[in-house]
């Protein structure tokens, strides 16, 4: 395993004190039915969590936690909680809400440190289930698997389990110990693990079908895309997500130079910026890098969450809204500078489109580009499976079977743009709900 | 996983965990949920001539923004025809024939009126009688309740005509509402009851508003005295246990009662010398759920200690409650305060200066900041200073070697009579 990456620096959000915790537990109303627990995909019983932290008991605690959310240590750290759980605490109004995410990583992080052994796999049923990808969602089927007792084999195209928790979250939001351990939780239940194989590529879906009663596909996204415009196979221009994997595993990322520009504003593009800013100015002794964001649209439309923008700004990030670049120009094979154009928001049927505006191109002297427009769809990959799909995003009927019988398939592979958000969480709780529906119908029940 | 079934004296439940006699047990639907929730028992709300209830019942008691600290209440008994109840209470049995559903009962002082009572609420399938000799208000201004429990000779008797008549084991419920508990839990012993329980609630008023002169909670602009109970009874709730344990002339077993609403609550009760606990007020306040805490908790910590059953710790710690004759005076803690730890409040600095033995200084450092510092001589190891701490483990009570070995006053004054 990779050793943690001390240098990329202060974590985005500190732990609470332990007085923090007491004051904040007691603060708590434990409210019945309460709106937090309703507002969470999870449906992590709040009330009954926070109420252990105050009665000082933290194992029970974070298996109230676990057991509702199996990336319950993630999600204390990524989820976008004043859009959920805060945002529906009954203080929101008149006062400030509890700080439910991070009373939650108080609680898991004192499981993880203490080693406590939260579940146990339930008696042997006999059926098996393969588990395509071990990110959240498959990780989510997997342990709530074990727990009834299925035997599950996970198939990993990667070395760790995690998925982007492990590889695609920078390690000041998320260090790689947390995405493991939840990782670890799974398979000290029991699951198989077999890494570095690729389903589509190295094992075929008959092939899984005919050894296993059940598969779950979660097998995600694909890389960040192509722009589309000249000079992206220049030394210097990354796949955000290929980026942010290689500065949390360590490895060298080379020189970045000192303008680095990201092109995209969601929440990887958000991790892009601040870590590769980091990583410039400890290359340069703590010199100044100029890491700029650079958006088709305006600032009402970013994607990323808004503390996560806060976060951004606080870090030293420039924003350019409204415009696109049309070709990146290189000198001796590397980045030099990219072209710009200016762009518009023009209302259509579509919803709003920037459109450029001609005549308004401006050359930006720049040595790093990482792109961060969102992720590609497994296309092929599906296609080679057998497995129906619209544009990529796998067809799931609402018990998240695939129109293939017994094969199911949950996380940001069933994502579609427009329904909900792409989340850890929700995964997580699709991954329960595929765990669910395989036992119905493993059991033989409607 | 602990084995948490507990059995006071021959009623079995799943776990330690009652509901009390009271308004969460006053109906089967309330019964069934509690149930459903986990509660290994309850004690019916009581049964009796059915009385006629007022308005305006509880009154909460606040501390700064903490609500219900303490509650009281002037709810009479069950405000329910018998058979009513007779027959839930038979509805509950069978869906939940492992939990422990007791009878609270109240009765005038009348030999023949206890004995129908008896017979007829034995009818039905119970596992017990908790006699209410503890309910002060109202009933007990109607010879019954409290009235009954401060009368030692009344308690032996009416527990007699009871004992005789059932079938079931009888607990009896005490009122503290006395100068000892011990005598009327003797009585209590004396006329064949099979455990105690206790505590009932204390008289007590809530307060007045100051605008209208209103008692709280008032009926009409009056009030009556209340039973008062929740978080902040739970040290009476502590000693009145732990004297009846220790007692050879009560020898039977006791239901706690008293602001249970932890786990740890639970733990103290039982390490002080009850076989389980009741819980009523943490129930109003927060709803059933709260077993589920009580039960993880409990696990949780009987499994840390690798104790097997709950049963073992059942008086545990009730020993360790001794006269205070007793008490080694050559043992010492002083208070030492963790810099790095201080947010420098002032708090402990003052509580020492004007309450206690002035010995916590403040030393001017080089920068200018000032450090709380312990004046080890001088301290008396009182403990106040940790008390008014806002930061926990801030403040610790660390021994101090004396180099003197253990001695009670009971020890020096026999001593010092030799001497002398």
């Amino acid at each position: 395993m990779a050793a943690p990456v001390p240098s990329l620096g202060e974590p985005f959000h500190r732990p609470l004190t332990h007085l923090e915790v007491k004051l904040e537990a007691n603060r708590c109303l434990y409210c019945y039915d309460a709106p937090c627990m309703n507002a969470c995909p999870t449906h992590i019983d709040v009330a009954s969590f926070i109420a252990k932290i105050a009665a000082g008991n933290l194992a029970g605690s974070a298996r109230v936690i676990m057991d509702a959310n199996p990336m319950g240590a993630s999600c204390a750290r990524v989820c976008p909680t004043d859009q959920l759980c805060e945002g529906a605490c009954v203080y929101r109004k008149d006062d400030t809400p509890i700080r439910i995410g991070d009373l939650q990583r108080y609680a898991v992080d004192a499981a993880m440190r203490d080693g406590t052994r939260l579940f146990e796999a339930g008696a042997p049923t006999g059926h098996t289930v393969a588990i395509v990808g071990g990110g959240p969602a498959g990780l989510s089927a997997a342990r709530d698997l074990r727990r009834m007792g299925h035997a599950v084999t996970i198939f990993e195209a990667r070395e760790m389990l995690g998925g982007l928790n492990t590889y695609g979250i920078v390690p000041f939001r998320l260090p790689i110990e947390t995405a493991l351990w939840e990782a670890e939780q799974v398979v000290e239940l029991g699951a198989e693990v077999r890494t570095n194989v690729r389903v589509g590529r190295d094992l075929a879906m008959d092939a899984l079908l005919a050894e296993y009663d059940a598969v779950v596909l979660a097998c995600g996204m694909g890389g960040v895309p192509q722009i589309g415009i000249p000079g992206e196979d220049l030394a210097g221009v990354w796949d955000a997500l290929e980026f942010i994997e290689q500065a949390k595993l360590g490895r060298d990322v080379g020189a970045l130079g000192s303008r680095i520009a990201v092109i995209g504003a969601g929440n990887t593009a958000i991790d892009a910026l601040t870590c590769s800013r980091r990583i410039a100015r400890q290359a340069s002794g703590g010199g100044e890098a100029r890491v700029t964001m650079y958006y088709r649209r305006g600032e009402r439309q970013m994607s990323a969450y808004g503390f996560e923008y806060d976060f951004a700004k606080q870090e030293g990030i420039e924003f350019r809204f409204f415009c696109a670049p049309a070709r990146i120009l290189g000198e001796g094979g590397r980045v030099k500078a990219i072209e710009f154009v200016r762009t518009r928001l023009e209302t259509s049927e579509g919803g709003e489109a920037a459109v450029p505006v001609s005549g308004t191109e401006f050359v930006e002297p720049i040595d790093t580009v990482v792109r961060a427009i969102g992720q590609s769809r497994l296309v092929e990959t599906f296609d080679r499976l057998g497995i129906a799909h619209d544009g990529g995003v796998v067809r799931v009927d609402e018990s998240l079977q695939t129109t293939r019988p017994g094969v199911y398939a949950a996380g940001d592979c069933i994502f579609a743009k427009g329904t909900r958000e792409a989340m850890v969480v929700e995964a997580a709780e699709q991954g329960k709900r595929a765990a669910r529906s395989i036992d119905t119908y493993l059991r033989g029940g409607a | 996983m602990a084995d948490l079934r507990s059995n006071l004296a021959g009623i079995a439940s799943p776990n330690p965990f009652w509901l009390a006699s009271a308004p969460p047990t006053n109906s089967g639907y309330q019964v069934m949920r509690a149930f459903e929730a986990g509660w290994g028992g309850v004690v019916w709300k009581t049964l009796g001539t059915p009385i006629v209830n007022v308005t305006s019942r509880f009154a909460g008691m606040n501390y700064k923004q903490n609500k219900m600290v303490a509650m009281n209440n002037i709810e009479l008994i069950t405000d329910r025809p018998l058979d009513e109840n007779l027959s839930e209470i038979a509805k509950c049995k069978r869906a939940f024939p492992d939990r422990a559903i007791v009878a609270s009962l109240m009765e005038a002082c009348e030999r023949d009126a206890w004995r129908e009572l008896v017979k007829r609420v034995q009818e039905v399938d119970i596992d017990g009688f908790e006699l209410n000799f503890g309910c002060p208000h109202g009933m007990s201004e109607r010879g019954m309740g409290a009235a009954v429990g401060q009368h030692p000779d009344l308690i032996a008797r009416v527990t007699e005509w009871v004992v005789e008549a059932s079938r079931v084991p009888v607990i009896v419920k005490l009122t503290p509402n006395v100068t000892d508990i011990r005598f009327p839990a003797r009585a209590a012993a004396r006329g064949g009851a099979h455990a105690v329980s206790m505590i009932n609630t204390i008289n007590s008023i809530m307060g007045v508003d100051v605008e209208t002169w209103n008692p709280i909670p008032h009926v009409d602009g009056k009030s009556s005295h209340g039973g008062y109970c929740g978080p902040a009874v739970k040290p009476i709730a502590l000693n009145m246990v732990n004297d009846c344990a220790r007692d050879p002339e009560v020898g039977i077993p006791i239901s706690g009662i008293g602001g249970v609403e932890t786990w740890q609550d639970v733990v103290e009760f039982l390490l002080l010398g009850a076989s389980n606990v009741q819980v009523c007020t943490a129930v109003m306040h927060h709803g059933f759920r709260i077993v589920e805490e009580l039960a993880d908790g409990l696990n949780r910590y009987l499994d840390a200690r690798g104790i097997r059953s709950v049963a073992e710790i059942v008086g545990g710690a009730a020993n360790r409650i001794t006269s205070w004759n007793n008490l080694n005076l050559n043992y010492k803690i002083v208070a030492r305060i963790d810099q790095s730890a201080c947010i420098h409040c002032n708090k402990c600095y003052i509580a020492c200066e004007d309450a206690a033995h002035q010995c916590i200084d403040r030393v001017r450092q080089p920068g200018g900041s000032t450090n709380l510092v312990v004046d080890e001589g001088h301290c008396v190891g009182c403990n106040l200073c940790s008390m008014v701490c806002p930061v926990d483990e801030c403040i610790e009570m660390v021994r101090v070697d004396t180099g003197r070995p253990a001695q009670s006053w009971k020890e020096r004054a026999a001593a010092m009579g030799e001497v002398g």
